[in-house]
């Protein structure tokens, strides 16, 4: 057992503190659980999965976000993160993995070509990965530096933080998946 | 000894006649061209002749010119290599541009099917015989043949790209002129 004192513990969330009880709302106990517990599944094509490589390594850790296990299978991921070029060939492929991964699920689009097709303006390249599946963060960069991931990471953890535990039944959300033809 | 160029020349216009032509030394490499209809029996004398042993396939690829007379609108290229003197040559194929069709190269050398089988994908040249003559790079359902001029380099779906970025200007793009 460690007696470090410099263990990092997540804010307390708004509520009601008072002697041996603490309050608060359901949604901000479960997004804090999700949030601080996102598994990612990593999809990289390219070099953007690079920059991941060293992302999830001992130097930038994104284990300090509560992301370290790789989660190499979608049934038991929580965050896709879309790393490189995307063929108008895979993107079928990319669909499916989307499709198996269990609700709730967010997206992150890593890099120029996964957000916009990049400097692939060419037919056989799929101009970003909204044009099938829906994304929750772009993250900029052609690849953009570990920092950046994270950065990226941290603003979908805000993103879960703050989402009702009732979205992903509501009409916006089926209308969302509906627009991409998933059901 | 060495296979010299002007043997490999003689021996095909003694046998092919008017059907080949246009020699032509490029870098180390003769070029000629060959008629479409005798195309697989000239790859075929060249594979199997006692002198000329060209006995490996390295590459078909096609080329399109639209600027070109109707008759000669695309080109079928294949490089042949005789391993045993290490001699190299170039044969093109002009196609016609309506009905672009060649006989395959897949009874004389296998390796032949993965390359005629991408110039389809690409060109919408048809290798007569081929034994599965589909698309192999590009994804089914695409209905051009990209490399064709005529067709855009460019996704019709793309929404946020600047083509002043790209170098340049598409087909259906207004320009401005100042």
């Amino acid at each position: 057992m460690s007696n470090s004192s410099d263990i990092k513990l997540v804010d307390t969330p708004d509520g009601y503190e008072g002697q041996g009880f603490f309050a608060t709302k359901l949604d901000t106990v479960v997004g804090l659980a999700r949030a601080n517990s996102l598994w990612p599944l990593p999809f990289a094509t390219s070099c953007c999965g690079i920059e991941f490589m060293a992302t999830m390594a001992s130097h930038y850790d994104v284990a300090r976000f509560g992301s370290e296990r790789m989660s190499f299978s979608p049934r038991q991921a929580d965050m896709l993160l879309v790393m490189g070029t995307i063929a108008k060939k895979m993107a079928p492929i990319l669909r499916q993995v989307y499709e198996q991964m269990s609700e709730p699920r967010w997206v992150i689009a890593v890099g120029a070509c996964a957000s916009s097709g990049g400097i692939f303006d060419t037919y056989s390249v799929l101009q970003g990965i909204d044009k099938v599946i829906p994304v929750d963060v772009y993250v900029p960069g052609c690849p953009p530096r570990p920092e950046q991931i994270l950065d990226g990471v941290m603003k979908l953890q805000d993103i879960v933080k703050s989402e009702s535990v009732r979205r992903r039944s509501s009409p916006e959300y089926q209308e969302l998946l509906a627009s991409y033809n998933i059901s | 000894m060495a296979l010299e160029t002007s043997v490999i020349e003689e021996k095909l216009t003694g046998k092919f006649g008017s059907h080949v032509g246009g020699f032509i030394q490029i870098k180390d490499i003769l070029s000629f061209e060959i008629a479409e209809s005798v195309s697989n029996d000239i790859i075929r004398f060249l594979k199997e002749d006692s002198v000329l042993r060209f006995n490996f396939l390295t590459d078909v690829c096609g080329v399109h010119y639209p600027d070109n007379e109707k008759e000669r609108q695309f080109a079928v290229v294949y490089h042949m290599h005789n391993w045993m003197d290490n001699v190299r040559i170039r044969i093109k194929c002009f196609l016609d541009g309506d009905n672009p069709e060649i006989d395959t190269a897949t009874n004389l050398f296998l390796g032949a099917n993965w390359q005629e089988r991408e110039t389809y994908d690409f060109y919408g040249i048809i290798f007569k015989g081929h034994p599965q003559l589909k698309r192999i790079l590009n994804m089914d359902e695409m209905v051009s043949f990209p490399m064709r001029k005529e067709f855009p380099m460019e996704d019709g779906g793309r929404t946020d790209k600047d083509d002043r970025f790209f170098g340049r200007v598409t087909d259906n793009a207004t320009v401005n002129k100042e």
